[in-house]
């Protein structure tokens, strides 16, 4: 993985929520079609981390920040950034799935709608979507009905279908599965390493077997600090800080 | 001891919550009552369809439509203008405004929600029906439209309030699912949290209309209590409420006339139950 190009880098970054300190001076490569997983107890700024990459932070009071996020050659935080455009290039799935209070169809084309004009190529895309996300089988006869009639696992697919109808190069999840049962996990699981062909994927995750699971590479978070990143394996067989090897052992978080 | 004391202030709770309920039904009856026993001699027809207000001549004419369409008019002026007004201030004031811009916003509004209606009508008898006459060339400033804009105003407060509260309703995981699909703030608020919103929104659209239909100072101020069939906005006209104030002082206890501004009070009572009613609908009303 570390061969691939780097999809993103940051540099220095501090993020600040009012006077809590949430991240400390991370420094963190991303390569093109990872999936990198973020571990870590509560509070250790996992998420704070993910959606300062999409500028979700923006939106929070008393967000400030400092250092570098370099996406595409360029920092997403300069003045010169269309943000709605970076969020569609960086795309998001959260922890519980959010349909919008529309049918499965027009949550998919939701962000489709006003970018392109062309109602065939809305269909086709929105059931592209819906087949890399594993849901286009349970769906396609019933794409008018309201999206909150799909099961827990369902909705959350929908929200992934919604996310790779925009055609992002890289997809956040936060947390994806935990509110899901096993057999919804892992159709989630199958669907993101599949998507790794094509996307590059960083994955919040509390369940560090997940990690395990589907992730080429792991960083380990604790109290807004960037502990160690390393090829899955390696952090999960021999890492080289002893409180990585606490948490994964389940000696503490 | 204490379950003495117990049971007494159980008992005193208990009376206080029927006691609105026998007001309320005390006060419908004899709405009803009074207001029905002019159907002895009115046939209810007449009375809703007739074309002429003369309450007073020989013999007297109760045709309340004038009147109803009066009322009709200036709601649906104060509606044109207080609906587009009051729910953009409360789109503004939830999702658009910052924080201190917000909050001094609000208090203008429950500012505005303070003024009492006779005041109201005053300043705008003073202010606004020169204008009116003026502006347009009328022969008088007297007009529906003039109580339609002050109305409006009065329809505002509880316009916002309640529709702002709909807006903050919709879930903040929403606007973070849209934002987070590129929508940019105005896409976000059209398309997902004023649909999410929405059922909110029409009830305090309903609700601000109640409370002009329900109005009587201002409108018994500035529309120029004219019962006859309006025209058009420019013309005098006299609603529901302001006849009954207007003529109850006056009106022999007993007599026909006297019945009537009773039976006038049901019609009002039956329109706003039904706009309380769908506005309840609304605000109840599931996806």
């Amino acid at each position: 993985m570390v061969d691939n190009p780097i999809n993103i880098e940051v540099k220095d970054l501090n993020v600040w929520f009012k006077d809590i300190h949430a991240l400390k001076g991370i420094n963190l490569r991303i390569y093109k079609n990872e999936i990198l997983s973020i571990i870590g107890p509560a509070n250790s700024g996992k998420t704070s981390f993910l959606r300062t990459l999409n500028r979700l932070n923006d939106l929070t009071d008393g967000f400030r920040m400092t250092g570098k996020v370099i996406f595409d050659g360029k920092d997403i935080y300069s003045k010169d950034i269309d943000v709605n455009l970076l969020r569609i290039k960086i795309g998001m799935v959260f922890a519980l799935p959010i349909p919008l209070p529309f049918s499965i169809f027009d949550n998919v084309a939701y962000g489709l709608q006003g970018r392109i004009k062309n109602n065939k190529e809305i269909n086709q895309r929105v059931e592209k979507a819906l087949k890399s996300a594993y849901l286009w089988e349970e769906v396609k006869d019933r794409l008018k009905e309201s999206a909150y009639k799909l099961s827990g696992g369902q909705q959350q697919r929908l929200c992934i279908a919604r996310t790779l109808a925009l055609e992002p190069q890289v997809i956040l999840f936060d947390e994806p599965c935990s509110g899901l049962d096993p057999i919804s996990t892992a159709k989630i699981e199958e669907a993101m390493i599949r998507l790794k062909n094509d996307y590059t994927i960083i994955l919040v995750t509390n369940n560090t077997k997940q990690a395990a699971r589907v992730s080429d590479r792991t960083a380990f978070f604790l109290s807004g600090e960037l502990i160690e990143t390393d090829i899955t394996n390696k952090i999960f067989t021999a890492s080289m800080d002893k409180r990585t090897e606490d948490y994964i052992t389940g000696r503490f978080g | 001891m204490s379950k003495i004391k117990e049971f007494i202030i159980e008992k005193i709770i208990f009376l206080c919550g029927i006691i609105t309920i026998v007001f309320i039904i005390l006060i419908f009856l004899f709405l009803l009552k009074e207001g029905l026993s002019l159907f002895k001699s009115v046939r209810i027809f007449e009375f809703i369809f007739g074309k002429n207000w003369y309450p007073i001549s020989e013999p007297p004419q109760f045709g309340i439509l004038p009147l109803i369409l009066g009322s009709l008019l200036v709601t649906l002026g104060a509606g044109i203008i207080s609906i587009p007004v009051g729910i953009g201030c409360a789109i503004f004031i939830a999702e658009v405004a910052p924080r201190w811009l917000k909050d001094i916003l609000k208090a203008f509004i429950e500012l505005l929600a303070a003024i009492p209606s006779v005041v109201l009508g005053f300043i705008g008898m003073v202010t606004l029906v020169p204008f009116v006459k003026n502006f347009f060339g009328l022969p008088t400033g007297l007009t529906a439209f003039t109580g339609s804009i002050m109305l409006a105003f009065m329809a505002m407060p509880t316009m916002v309030s309640i529709a702002e509260d709909a807006l903050y309703a919709v879930p903040y995981t929403y606007k973070e699912a849209a934002y987070a699909l590129g929508a940019s703030r105005w896409q976000t608020i059209y398309r997902v949290i004023i649909p999410g919103a929405f059922s909110g929104i029409l009830a305090a659209i309903m609700l601000g209309i109640g409370r002009v239909v329900g109005e009587t100072m201002a409108v018994m101020m500035l529309t120029g209590n004219s019962a006859r069939i309006p025209q058009s906005f420019f013309d005098p006209v006299r609603t529901l409420t302001a006849t009954i104030a207007n003529e109850m002082g006056e009106a022999v206890v007993g007599s026909q006339h006297y019945f009537a501004l009773f039976s006038i009070g049901i019609v009002l009572f039956i329109i706003s139950f039904f706009v309380n009613i769908t506005a309840d609908i609304f605000m109840h009303h599931k996806k």
